[in-house]
């Protein structure tokens, strides 16, 4: 299954403040040992909100309100996608992070995406199963 | 924390950090199934004690830690065995003193190697197949006997006994811990990257039970054939594994219809492939290409899928570049089922006509005598060309060789409908 891990902004990250190259650097380690565990699937930092805009959407009107906005618990300041077998193995993961944040309070927040696995669907008889596998054989050029 | 969610949370501590163990372990007593063991017996110490005493902050140095004193006391009772044995009693306090710290400097390398010399192990030549999947499922991918016994559907104590026989037949072969080297490695690896990409394609179209596509073992497959590729980051064979899997698993979604029907490629809805997944296979591609890989066979295959991956619709997709891979697969695997899937690409690159003339060169492969896809295909050639009495023909032997009623329903539909079109 699929997490995203959402890292919540803080006043520093709001204000631009760039983070130390111990973090970077040891992000860059963490994020390294993420890839070589097969965990990570993509990632991003995101710029503070005073470079974002927001839409919003009334009885059919669209307001753009420019960033910065206030609520900075509410903002977040990057994300990564992993797949990993259970919400415990992302919190596990979450655990090895360093302080995104040093110095401040921080918050890192889990959720799980919807996927693939909502849609396998049974087959009772084992039938179907054994068409798919003769049609894999010529699936990848044209069926019949 | 409540029991169950101590349960839960030391099943993700083991699912990360049991291969690191088992690895480190294994460089340590040159045994991997007494590494396993010996690993195991932590996960036990770490069951017993941490619901009482709680997670500790850095679960895997404590895992690690415990299974180490566990592996010097054996070092110990050992050497006093082997000091018994051999009357020699001065030299034991010196030797001991300079055993211990040496299995700390050991245990503290990069454990990198200690990984990649398990995979090697766990898929070593001398098991069989099922014992290597079996293995490397256990060892490297975290997986419980009951969890690997439900993928693969077999009952538990069979795959007990894979392992316990596997780890058996791994010491008494007396199988170096090793990365093998040179023309060795080539071979080693191509067992390794059989093992995973045999994974993923049982969780991709299974071969029994009640799901066909099961996505938690091509999960499984892609997270091994990460780690390998982080491991061995030259190897162009794997990026193209990796690449292939991507790229197939982009498609899962989009292979079973509502009421749980396969959808052929060509019919699927390319609006529920995973794009994630495709540019990911994509850049894997890219890199196997680089590293210039392009005419191994999973390469080739990636490229194949990557033809797919890209075409927006069906009516997009390069078919010439698909069957120049075929023959090009042809000639590296050669294969009947290869050469009629070729025998597709060229009729859609080059008309039904081109197409033809390679099916009917397969006619006579005794290996095709009863499998249905090829009468199938050859119907459909010759309906495209107008010659609907041998079409007709065609389809109604398919639907006599196939096992499967929907199919026969589908085929024999086709044969009548194998007449020329009303004026």
């Amino acid at each position: 299954m699929r997490f995203m891990i959402l890292i919540k902004a803080t006043k520093d990250s709001e204000t631009g403040v760039l983070p130390s190259t111990e973090l970077l650097s040891a992000m860059g380690k963490y994020n390294e040992e993420l890839v070589k565990a097969g965990v990570l699937l993509a990632g991003e930092g995101l710029h503070p909100s005073a470079k974002g805009a927001r839409v919003k959407f009334s009885g059919g009107k669209r307001t753009v309100v420019d960033g910065p906005f206030a609520e900075t618990k509410e903002l977040i300041a990057g994300f990564w996608l992993w797949q990993v077998k259970s919400k415990e193995e992302a919190i596990e993961w979450v655990k090895r992070c360093p302080d995104p944040m040093p110095g401040t309070e921080s918050e890192i927040e889990i959720r799980q995406v919807f996927e693939s696995e909502d849609f396998a669907p049974n087959d009772p008889t084992g039938e179907l199963m054994e068409k798919e596998r003769q049609l894999r054989e010529l699936s990848e050029s044209k069926g019949r | 924390m409540t029991a169950s969610a101590t349960q839960r949370a030391i099943d993700a501590i083991w699912r990360i950090e049991s291969a690191r163990l088992i690895a480190g372990l294994a460089r340590l007593v040159r045994d991997v199934g007494l590494a396993e063991e010996l690993a195991q017996d932590a996960l036990v110490a770490a069951l017993e004690r941490w619901p009482e005493s709680g997670i500790p902050d850095n679960p895997g140095a404590w895992l690690m830690g415990t299974a180490k004193h566990r592996a010097v006391d054996l070092f110990r009772r050992n050497k006093l065995l082997e000091r018994k044995h051999e009357e020699l009693g001065h030299e034991l306090e010196a030797q001991q003193a300079r055993s211990v710290p040496d299995l700390d400097a050991a245990l503290d390398d990069d454990v990198g190697d200690d990984l990649l010399r398990l995979m090697f192990t766990a898929c070593h030549p001398v098991l069989s197949t099922e014992a290597r999947v079996a293995l490397t499922l256990r060892l490297l991918g975290g997986l419980t006997t009951g969890e690997i016994a439900r993928a693969f559907l077999v009952p538990e104590p069979t795959v007990a006994q894979r392992i316990v026989r596997a780890k058996r037949t791994l010491s008494e072969a007396r199988v170096p811990f090793e990365v093998p080297r040179g023309a060795e490695l080539e071979a080693r690896l191509s067992s390794v990257l059989q093992v995973i990409y045999l994974v993923f394609n049982e969780g991709y179209s299974a071969t029994a039970g009640e799901d066909w596509v099961r996505p938690a073992l091509c999960e499984d497959a892609l997270r091994l054939g990460r780690i390998l590729a982080g491991l061995v980051p030259k190897e162009p064979e794997v990026h193209g594994l990796v690449a292939l899997m991507e790229l197939q698993a982009s498609r899962l979604r989009a292979r079973v219809g509502p009421s749980g029907e396969p959808v052929l490629l060509l019919d699927q809805n390319r609006g529920r492939w995973d794009q994630l997944l495709i540019r990911r296979g994509l850049a894997a591609l890219e890199r196997a290409e680089a590293l210039g890989g392009a005419r191994g066979p999973y390469t080739l295959q990636a490229a194949l899928a990557a033809c797919h991956a890209r075409a927006r619709t069906p009516a997009e997709t390069d078919w010439v570049r698909i069957a120049a891979l075929y023959e090009a697969l042809s000639q590296l695997t050669p294969s009947p089922v290869v050469e009629l899937n070729r025998a597709v690409a060229v009729s859609m690159a080059f008309g039904p006509a081109a197409g033809l003339e390679l099916v009917d060169a397969l006619l006579s492969e005794r290996s095709l005598a009863d499998y249905h896809l090829l009468p199938s295909v050859r119907g459909d050639l010759l309906a495209k060309l107008g010659r609907f009495d041998e079409a007709r023909a065609e389809f109604e032997r398919a639907a006599s060789l196939t096992h499967n009623e929907r199919e026969r329903k589908l085929l024999l539909e086709r044969a009548r409908a194998s007449v020329p079109p009303s004026t």
